[in-house]
């Protein structure tokens, strides 16, 4: 399961992730990670069945935590199959089925945002954005 | 034993005609053997569905009152040729808004009029007696035209080179995003499917001869622009109405970086008369080789990486110097294996009626690069000549003293051997004084990694490489990477009012 956490750098820079995985034993992945001198987002990937676990200890380290679903949309009306985003995903979450029809496992995206930027037709976009 | 044309034609008028698809016919082939095979099988239907830049329409707008001479025209901002009579009009699919920029183009004026959508056309005159109107603004739909009749220059490419990049930094190119260091391949074409794959010397595509283009019957003009069969890259002029076009087989698309294109759907079928029409459509994609071309290198003649079959490339991976490498088709062939289908149909129904050529596509000819008779400017000619360079273990202060007295900003470093190993410029020596640590002699605050140029390089070229790494000078070496120059933003304004603009 990935998790959005948020987190406020104001009061000191304190190693929150470090600190819950400490604290919970369960190891986080950190998969992008936005850090600056006054606030952070990083994106994390943990085990389900940790993660009202992780969550809770986050909250009371002061970050806002999001759980991440559905990252990217496909727009099946603009969608063509054509495959462009195929090689250019870090994650492989693009391929074709068995009647060359293009799925994909959002599971594994990292909303790098590389296919969104790139499809010729427009057909993804971050949900939310349409 | 030969089959006549009249002969397909009878049999598609009775039923009993056998079509199949270019996916089907190997094996077909292979199981009946190439006599079974011209027995069996009448037509062989083709398709392909990607990114053919040199598309677009022709459209007559009916007179307006007073009448006007269409001289420059806008469609949804985008201009359209307005060089031909009063009231007509060329889009081309790669012409750019001049508002929005990639986002929207011909491309897409083309599909929104095929969607039904609503266009505002806009366009300037002079005025003359007998078109005294100056200028027109309205809202058209696709059935407001009296035509609009797609005429593409070159469409169905035989097959098309699949590219790479070698460099360390991504490119954005009309074929898609290419990774650096080879990170991805990117290709085009349906392979198997593609109409000139299965008649690459000709025999039964030619003029007049029936297509699909998408979505409505069109037929061959003749041989595209480009037209290249001696190397296997023939191309086809192709037409069809717009008005009975559709959207699922016609699509604008945006190559980031590059610009617009627009996708389009075509399917030819082919006439099974004899024996080298049963072997010319048992292709497959193993027998269809392109080469992996390395856009890295910004020239016309790029240099092959290695040469690979569709099959390879449909596979998802390549392998390029030992190491796996991810492919992505830029066309469907999801579509592509659609329009195949349809055409099988068409034929069966008598919508496509297969015919011969009414006249022949040359297929010995070979296109030629473009005969250019002024040299544009080289490095050459604009650098300075004049280089003020430094050695690596000078202090700072004596570089500080060198780009005060040579007014310049930057230091070519020079090693022992009379190499180029780095650069220094104002900015470095100024952030050594204010940060004074122990950075005491050039080495310790030089960049090594120089970003040069070369005597016989176009300027062109060079800017890219200003503007792509931010930077406002470089070094230009010669072959044993000896500094004979500098190239700087300010030599760039020897272009202006010099020989380059006569």
């Amino acid at each position: 399961m990935k998790l959005v956490v948020t987190f406020s750098r104001k009061a000191g820079k304190k190693p929150i992730i470090a600190q819950v995985v400490r604290d919970t034993g369960v190891l986080i992945n950190v998969e992008r990670a936005l850090i600056d001198s006054s606030e952070g987002e990083a994106l994390i990937d943990i085990p389900d069945e940790s993660c009202t676990m992780v969550k809770e200890r986050l909250a009371d380290l002061g970050a806002a935590v999001r759980v991440l679903e559905d990252i990217i949309t496909l727009d099946e009306s603009r969608c063509v199959d054509c495959g462009a985003c195929i090689s250019i995903c870090p994650q492989d979450v693009f391929s074709f089925d068995d009647e060359w029809k293009l799925r994909m496992d959002e599971k594994k995206c990292v909303m790098c945002g590389r296919c969104i930027e790139i499809c010729p037709h427009r057909a993804l976009s971050h949900k939310g954005e349409g | 034993m030969d089959k006549t044309i009249s002969l397909i034609r009878e049999r598609i008028r009775d039923g009993n005609a056998r079509v199949v698809t270019a996916e089907e016919m190997p094996a077909i082939v292979s199981e009946l053997g190439e006599e079974g095979a011209l027995r069996e099988v009448d037509v062989v239907t083709t398709g392909t569905f990607g990114a053919m830049c040199s598309s677009g329409a022709f459209l007559n707008f009916g007179h307006a009152d007073p009448p006007i001479k269409m001289e420059r025209v806008w469609l949804n901002d985008v201009e359209a040729y307005g060089g031909i009579a009063a009231v007509d009009a060329y889009i081309g699919a790669t012409q750019k808004s001049a508002t929005r920029e990639e986002s929207y183009g011909g491309a897409h004026v083309i599909e929104d009029f095929v969607a039904g959508k609503t266009i505002e056309l806009r366009a300037l005159s002079t005025g003359t007696d007998c078109y005294p109107r100056r200028t027109i603004t309205t809202e058209l739909l696709l059935e407001n035209l009296n035509q609009a009749i797609m005429v593409n220059p070159r469409n169905g490419y035989q097959r098309y080179n699949a590219a790479s990049n070698s460099t360390d930094r991504s490119l954005y190119t009309y074929m898609g995003m290419l990774l650096p260091n080879c990170g991805n391949i990117t290709y085009s074409g349906a392979g198997v499917l593609n109409p000139l794959a299965n008649d690459p010397h000709f025999r039964m595509i030619g003029s007049g001869v029936p297509i699909f283009l998408g979505g409505a019957a069109g037929i061959v003009v003749g041989e595209g622009t480009q037209h290249s069969p001696a190397g296997g890259f023939g191309t086809l002029m192709v037409t069809a109405d717009m008005k009975s076009m559709s959207r699922d087989y016609l699509r604008a698309a945006t190559m980031t970086g590059y610009g617009v294109t627009l996708y389009m759907g075509l399917g030819i079928p082919i006439p099974i008369l004899d024996i080298e029409a049963v072997r010319s459509t048992a292709i497959r994609d193993e027998d269809i080789f392109v080469e992996v071309i390395d856009y890295g290198v910004p020239s016309r003649s790029r240099p092959a990486l290695r040469k690979v079959s569709y099959a390879e490339l449909k596979s998802g991976f390549v392998d390029l110097n030992g190491e796996e490498v991810r492919t992505s088709s830029l066309s469907s062939f999801r579509k592509a294996r659609e329009i195949a289908c349809i055409v099988k149909e068409w034929v069966e129904e008598g919508k496509l009626s297969p015919v011969l050529p009414t006249r022949a596509i040359d297929s010995s000819k070979s296109a030629m690069p473009l005969r250019e008779t002024v040299r544009g400017p080289r490095v050459l000619d604009i650098m300075d000549r004049k280089v003020i360079a430094i050695g690596q273990d000078e202090e700072i202060r004596t570089a500080a003293q060198k780009l005060l007295k040579g007014e310049t900003n930057h230091l070519p470093v020079i090693g022992v051997s009379g190499k180029l190993v780095g650069i220094v410029t104002t900015y470095d020596v100024s952030k050594a004084v204010v940060n004074p640590g122990k950075a005491s002699l050039v080495r310790d605050i030089m960049k090594k990694k120089v970003i040069t140029t070369k005597p016989d390089e176009a300027v062109d070229i060079a800017v890219r490489k200003l503007e792509q790494h931010n930077i406002s000078a470089l070094p230009v070496i010669d072959s044993e990477e000896r500094v004979i120059g500098m190239l700087t933003a300010m030599n760039l304004g020897k272009l202006f009012g010099g020989r380059w603009l006569k």
